[in-house]
C-alpha cells in the first residue's frame, strides 16, 4: 500500500494535496454550530449530482414526454421515487444549508480580509445554483415549470431595446417550447454543474490557503504556536477532529432530510408544488405563480418596484443588485471587528433588520399581493395601495439599507476589544 | 365600503391562510368535510377503484398508471383481469379510454383532465368535498353545478347513487350572522358576499334519493378518493415504511458518530 502510495506521489501529489486541503489543515478549535453547514452542502452537491445521474437516464428532454417520464422514474421505475425525491429535497435542502452558511459568513465577518477571494467564491457559486435551479425546475414540465421559466424568461424580455431579442435568444423560441426545454436540460445537467464543481474547488482552495475564520473573528496563524505541537495556540488539526465532528452534523442533518423526504417529500406544497402536478399547457396561465421558496424574497422586491417610464425593468435591476451586492461586502465593512461577538449595538440591529426583511420578503413573495388587503380609500399616499406592496417596498429598502449605509455604521459602531484567545 | 373592503381583506387573509385547500372564485369562502381516507385500508382501496373503472375511466384517463400496479392493494393479477378491465386491455397496459381528448373537449368544452396525479394537484380534501358538491342547476350546461368548483364542466356522473340536491340559498344582512348561520349548518357551507352589502350562505339539500343512502354514498366517495390518493403516489406505504427504518438507522449511527466525536475531542482543551 506504501508502496503504491510513493509510485503514485512520486508522478502525481496525491498526498499533499490530501494534506494541504484536509489531512494537515489547521483549523480553529472553537467551530460552533454555524461551521456544519460548509461540509453540508458539500453533501448535497454530491447527492445532487449523483441522483442527477441516475434520474437522466430515464427523464426525457422532450416536451411531449418530459411529464410522463418523471411520472415512469416515480412509478415503474425501481426507487426511482426515491431517487427523484431525493433529487427535489436536495435542491431545496441545497438552499437551506447555503443560506445558512452564508448567514455564518455574515455573523462572524468570514468575508473579511484576508478571506475576500473565498467570499466572492462562494457569492459566485450562490449564483451558479440560482441558475442551476431555474433550469432544472423547467424539466418536470409541469405548469409551474412552464409558467415559472415564462415569467423569469420575460424578465430579461424588460430590459430596454435588446429585451425581444434577448427574450428569443434565450429561449430559442418566441416562447418556452420544447426547445426551450432541451437547452435548459442541457445547462442543468452539463454546463452549470461543471462551473459549479469548479467554483466549489476554488472555493475550498482559498480557505484552505488563508485559513479559516471562527466564532471569535481571531486569525490563528498570528497566534504564537505552542511548541510541544507545532500548531497555533488555538489551532487543531481538522483532521480528525473535524472530520469526527463533521460526521455528526451528517448524521443529523440526514436525519431532518429523510424527515422530510420519506414523509412529507411536498412539504406542503413548498418543495414541490401541487400545480406542477399538471402538464404543462402553453394555452392556460394559472391564477397564482410564485416561485419556488428560495427565490421569494426576490420576486418580492420585484413585485414590489413599481414600473417607471412604462418599463417594469427597474423591478429586475433591482432583483439583480440584491443579489450582486453581496460581492462587495468585504469592501463595504469597515469595521474593527469581524465577528458579532465584539461588535457593538448598531451593526447588530442592522444585521437582525436584515435577517427579518430577507425572511418576510421570503414570506410576500409566496402569497398574492393581496394577502393583507389595501389601505383604506381615505388614506393620503397609501389609499387603495395593497398594504404587503408597500411592506415590501419597505423592506426591499431595508435590505439595501443594511449594506449601503454599512461603511458608514460599521466605522462608527461601538466595538468592543477581541481577545487574544479564542473563547470557545 | 369601508366594511366591504375589510370583508374582503378578512377573507383574503381566511383563504391565505387555508392554502392547499380549495379557492372558490369570486371572493368566497368554503368551509369542507374533513376527507376521511386511510392509505393503510386497502380494501377501501380496492373498492375505490372498482368505482374508478367504473365511473371515471369512460371519459378520463390515468395514463401514467399501469393495471399491473393495482397488485399493490392486495389484488391478483387475474382479479384484476376479471374485475376491473375491459375486454381489449392487456395486463401491463396504463389506464386509457377510447374515447379522443378532441372528442371529450367538443363534448363537455373542455378535455376531461387525466387522473393519474390529480390527488396531488387537488388533495384528498377537495375530492371528497367536490365529490359530494354537486346540485342541480338548470342554468348550467350539464344541468349540473357544484360547491366547491363553480360552473364545473364535468356532470355529476355519481347522481344515481346519490341522487340529486338542490342548492339552498339563505340572505343576511349583518355579517355576524351569516357566520353564526354558516357555523351552524352541516355539511359544505360557502359563505359569499351577495348583493347590496349582503352575505349569502350555501348549503345543499337532497331533493331526490339515489340508490344509496347518504351514508352509504359518503362512504363511496371516501373509497374511492382513497383510491385517487393512492394511484396519485403508488409508492406511498412503501416510503413511509421505509422512512421509519432509515430514521432508526440513523438514530444508532447517530449515537456511535457522537461517541466517536467524544473520545476524539478529549485531548482538546
Amino acid at each position: 500500500m506504501q508502496k503504491l502510495l510513493t509510485w503514485i506521489d512520486d508522478r502525481f501529489p496525491l498526498t499533499a494535496l490530501w494534506e494541504s486541503q484536509w489531512g494537515k489543515y489547521v483549523a480553529p478549535k472553537n467551530f460552533n454550530f454555524w461551521y456544519y453547514f460548509g461540509s453540508l452542502a458539500a453533501l448535497v452537491l454530491v447527492m445532487q449530482i449523483v441522483t442527477g445521474i441516475f434520474l437522466a437516464m430515464s427523464y426525457k428532454p422532450d416536451a411531449s414526454r418530459a411529464f410522463e417520464s418523471v411520472e415512469y422514474i416515480m412509478r415503474d421505475l425501481p426507487w426511482g421515487w426515491l431517487i427523484r425525491y431525493m433529487h427535489s429535497t436536495g435542491a431545496s435542502m441545497f438552499f437551506v444549508v447555503v443560506y445558512l452558511h452564508m448567514f455564518r459568513g455574515l455573523m462572524y465577518g468570514s468575508y473579511r480580509k484576508p478571506r475576500e477571494l473565498t467570499w466572492i467564491f462562494g457569492c459566485l457559486i450562490y449564483l451558479c445554483l440560482m441558475a442551476e435551479a431555474f433550469f432544472g425546475y423547467l424539466l418536470p414540465w409541469g405548469q409551474m415549470s412552464y409558467w415559472g421559466a415564462q415569467v423569469i424568461v420575460n424578465l430579461f424580455s424588460a430590459v430596454p431595446v435588446i429585451g425581444e431579442d434577448l427574450g428569443v435568444w434565450i429561449r430559442g423560441d418566441y416562447t418556452i417550447s420544447d426547445i426551450t426545454l432541451n437547452r435548459f436540460f442541457a445547462f442543468h445537467v452539463i454546463a452549470v454543474p461543471l462551473v459549479l464543481v469548479g467554483l466549489v474547488m476554488a472555493h475550498l482552495m482559498a480557505l484552505h490557503e488563508t485559513g479559516s475564520n471562527n466564532p471569535d473573528g481571531i486569525e490563528i496563524k498570528k497566534q504564537p504556536k505552542d511548541p510541544a505541537t507545532g500548531l497555533p495556540l488555538d489551532g487543531i488539526n481538522s483532521h480528525p477532529y473535524y472530520s469526527v465532528k463533521d460526521i455528526v452534523g451528517v448524521v443529523v442533518f440526514l436525519a431532518v432530510f429523510s424527515i422530510i423526504l420519506f414523509f412529507m417529500p411536498d412539504m406542503g406544497g413548498y418543495f414541490l408544488e401541487a400545480n406542477n402536478f399538471i402538464p404543462a399547457d402553453p394555452l392556460k396561465t394559472p391564477e397564482h405563480i410564485a416561485p419556488v421558496w428560495y427565490f421569494t424574497p426576490y420576486y418580492a422586491m420585484l413585485r414590489a418596484v413599481p414600473s417607471f417610464l412604462g418599463s417594469q425593468f427597474w423591478g429586475v435591476i433591482v432583483m439583480g443588485a440584491a443579489v450582486m451586492i453581496f460581492f462587495a461586502l468585504p469592501w463595504l465593512d469597515r469595521g474593527a471587528v469581524k465577528s458579532i461577538r465584539y461588535r457593538g449595538r448598531t451593526y447588530k440591529l442592522w444585521l437582525a433588520a436584515f435577517v427579518v426583511s430577507f425572511l418576510i420578503l421570503g414570506y410576500l413573495g409566496v402569497v398574492p399581493v393581496t394577502v393583507w388587503g389595501q389601505f383604506p380609500d381615505g388614506w393620503p399616499l397609501l389609499g387603495t395601495a395593497d398594504r404587503a406592496t408597500v411592506v415590501a417596498r419597505v423592506l426591499t429598502v431595508v435590505y439595501f439599507l443594511f449594506f449601503l449605509l454599512m461603511p458608514w455604521y460599521t466605522a462608527r459602531d461601538k466595538t468592543k476589544p477581541v481577545p487574544a484567545r479564542v473563547t470557545g | 365600503m369601508m366594511i366591504m373592503s375589510r370583508f374582503k381583506a378578512l377573507l383574503a387573509v381566511l383563504l391565505a391562510a387555508a392554502a392547499g385547500a380549495a379557492v372558490a372564485s369570486s371572493g368566497a369562502d368554503i368551509r369542507m368535510e374533513p376527507s376521511p381516507i386511510n392509505r393503510l385500508d386497502l380494501e377501501s382501496q380496492q373498492r375505490g377503484a372498482r368505482t374508478f373503472v367504473n365511473y371515471c375511466l369512460n371519459c378520463h384517463t390515468a395514463r401514467y398508471m399501469r393495471y399491473n400496479r393495482l397488485t399493490d392493494l392486495g389484488l391478483t393479477e387475474a382479479q384484476i383481469r376479471d374485475n376491473l378491465m375491459f375486454a381489449t386491455a392487456r395486463i401491463g397496459d396504463t389506464m386509457t379510454i377510447a374515447m379522443t381528448p378532441a372528442d371529450g373537449k367538443a363534448w363537455f368544452g373542455v378535455t376531461p383532465p387525466d387522473l393519474t396525479v390529480e390527488a396531488r394537484v387537488r388533495g384528498a380534501e377537495w375530492l371528497y368535498n367536490y365529490f359530494l358538491g354537486f346540485y342541480r342547476d338548470a342554468a348550467a350546461p350539464s344541468g349540473w353545478n357544484n360547491l366547491v368548483f363553480p360552473n364545473v364542466a364535468m356532470p355529476h356522473v355519481l347522481n344515481g347513487l346519490s341522487g340529486s340536491n338542490r342548492l339552498v340559498t339563505t340572505e343576511f344582512r349583518d355579517h355576524e350572522e351569516a357566520q353564526a348561520a354558516a357555523l351552524a349548518a352541516k355539511g359544505i357551507v360557502v359563505l359569499a358576499p351577495g348583493k347590496d352589502h349582503t352575505y349569502v350562505v350555501k348549503t345543499l339539500a337532497l331533493d331526490t334519493p339515489g340508490t344509496l343512502t347518504p351514508v352509504q354514498y359518503r362512504e363511496t366517495v371516501a373509497d374511492l378518493v382513497n383510491f385517487l390518493d393512492y394511484m396519485g403516489e403508488p409508492a406511498k406505504n412503501k416510503r413511509v415504511s421505509l422512512g421509519l427504518i432509515v430514521l432508526l438507522y440513523l438514530g444508532v449511527l447517530f449515537v456511535f458518530a457522537y461517541w466517536l466525536k467524544r473520545e476524539y475531542w478529549k485531548d482538546v482543551h
